[in-house]
C-alpha cells in the first residue's frame, strides 16, 4: 500500500518557494550574462536551466562552452561540481516513507538543488513530495526565466541591483541553518567549525586551486563524519 | 543538433545522474546510528560551507558582503523566516554599496 500524501502542502511549498524563486531569478540573471558570452541563445539558456537547475554546474558549463572545451572535460567537470548532490540525494533517500513510489523518488531527485534539498530536508517527519513539488513549481521556472532574461538584457540591468541580489540565496541558506543552532549547542558548533574550515581550507597549499564544489564535498564528508562519531544521534531524536 | 545543444544535454545528463541515481538505488532504511547521524549533519555543514566566505565575495564590494553576512546572521537568529532574511541581506548590500559610492 502506498502512503496517502496530504496534497494541501503543495501550497505551503509554493509559499516557501517564493524566496527561492527570487534568489534564483537574481542569480540566473548573472548566469544568463555568462551564457550570452558563450553564444547561447535565450531559448537554449531557458531550456538548459529548466532541465538542469544547477547554478554552479551551469555556470562552469557555459564557461567551458565559451572556450569550446572537449565534451569529456565538460562531463567530468560537471560531475565534480555536482557530486555534492549525491550526498544530498542519499540524505533524502533516508527520509522517504518506505512505500514511496519510484516516480515520486525520481522527481524529488530531479529537484535536488541546494535550496530545494535544504527546505525538503528541514521538514519534520517523512518527505511529503507535494511540498517539494509546490516549491519547485515556483522556483524552477524562475530559474529558467531568469537565465533567458539574463541572456536578453543582462547587460542593461543596473550593476547595483545585480550586486544586491547576489546575496539573496546566501540569506536563505542562513535562515535554513542558523535557527536550529539556537537551542542546540552541537549544531551551533558544527556551523562555526564549517565556516572556519571553509575559510581556511583553500589556504592549504595542496588544496589552493580546488573548485568550490569539490571543497564542499571534502569538508562535508570530514566534518559530518567527525560529528557523527563524536555526537551520534539517538533513535527518535528530532 | 547544434554544438550548444550537445553541451547542454551533457550538462543535463551528468547533473541529473548525480541526483536521481543515488535516490533510486538506496531505498532501504539505514539503521546504523553513525550513518544516520552523518546524514543528519550533512545539510548544516554543506550549507554553512557554501555561505562563508562566498557571501563576502558575491557583491561588487566585499565590505557589503561582510555587512550582509552579519545582518543575515542576526536576522536568522531572531527570525526563522527565509524571505525576510533574504531580503534584509539584499537591502544590506544595496545600502552599504550606496554609502561606499557616496563617500
Amino acid at each position: 500500500m502506498e502512503i496517502n500524501y496530504d496534497k494541501s502542502v503543495f501550497k505551503t511549498g509554493m509559499k516557501d518557494g517564493i524566496p527561492i524563486a527570487l534568489g534564483y531569478f537574481a542569480v540566473a540573471l548573472a548566469l544568463g550574462i555568462v551564457a550570452r558570452n558563450a553564444g547561447v541563445t535565450a531559448l537554449q539558456g531557458f531550456f538548459s536551466s529548466l532541465i538542469t537547475i544547477s547554478a554552479s554546474g551551469e555556470y562552469a558549463g557555459f564557461a567551458m562552452m565559451a572556450e569550446k572545451a572537449p565534451y569529456i572535460e565538460l562531463a567530468v567537470m560537471t560531475f565534480i561540481i555536482n557530486a555534492r548532490y549525491i550526498l544530498m540525494s542519499l540524505t533524502l533517500s533516508q527520509k522517504f516513507h518506505e512505500s514511496t513510489s519510484l516516480l515520486h523518488r525520481a522527481i524529488i531527485g530531479f529537484f535536488v538543488t541546494d535550496e530545494l534539498f535544504a527546505i525538503t530536508a528541514a521538514r519534520k517527519g517523512y518527505i511529503n513530495p507535494y511540498y517539494t513539488y509546490g516549491a519547485a513549481f515556483v522556483a524552477a521556472p524562475a530559474w529558467a526565466l531568469g537565465t533567458g532574461v539574463g541572456i536578453v538584457m543582462g547587460n542593461i540591468l543596473p550593476s547595483k541591483v545585480v550586486s544586491a541580489l547576489s546575496v539573496a540565496l546566501f540569506g536563505m541558506f542562513l535562515a535554513l541553518t542558523v535557527p536550529a543552532a539556537k537551542n542546540n549547542k552541537v549544531i551551533f558548533s558544527v556551523i562555526i567549525i564549517s565556516y572556519i574550515a571553509s575559510f581556511v581550507f583553500p589556504m592549504i597549499p595542496a588544496f589552493s586551486g580546488i573548485s568550490d564544489g569539490m571543497k564542499a564535498i571534502i569538508l562535508t564528508i570530514i566534518i559530518a563524519s567527525v560529528y557523527a562519531v563524536l555526537f551520534p544521534r539517538e533513535e527518535g531524536e528530532a | 543538433m547544434s554544438i550548444n545543444m550537445k553541451y547542454i544535454l551533457i550538462m543535463f545528463a551528468v547533473t541529473q545522474a548525480t541526483r536521481i541515481i543515488p535516490i533510486l538505488l538506496v531505498r532501504k532504511k539505514i539503521n546504523n546510528k553513525y550513518i544516520i547521524s552523518f546524514f543528519y549533519y550533512v545539510p548544516y555543514v554543506t550549507l554553512s560551507i557554501m555561505i562563508f566566505p562566498a557571501i563576502i565575495n558575491a557583491p561588487e564590494h566585499s565590505e557589503a558582503g561582510v555587512v550582509a553576512f552579519i545582518v543575515g546572521l542576526i536576522a536568522s537568529w531572531y527570525k526563522d523566516n527565509m524571505i525576510l532574511v533574504s531580503i534584509l541581506c539584499c537591502v544590506a548590500v544595496f545600502i552599504t554599496e550606496f554609502i561606499i559610492g557616496v563617500i
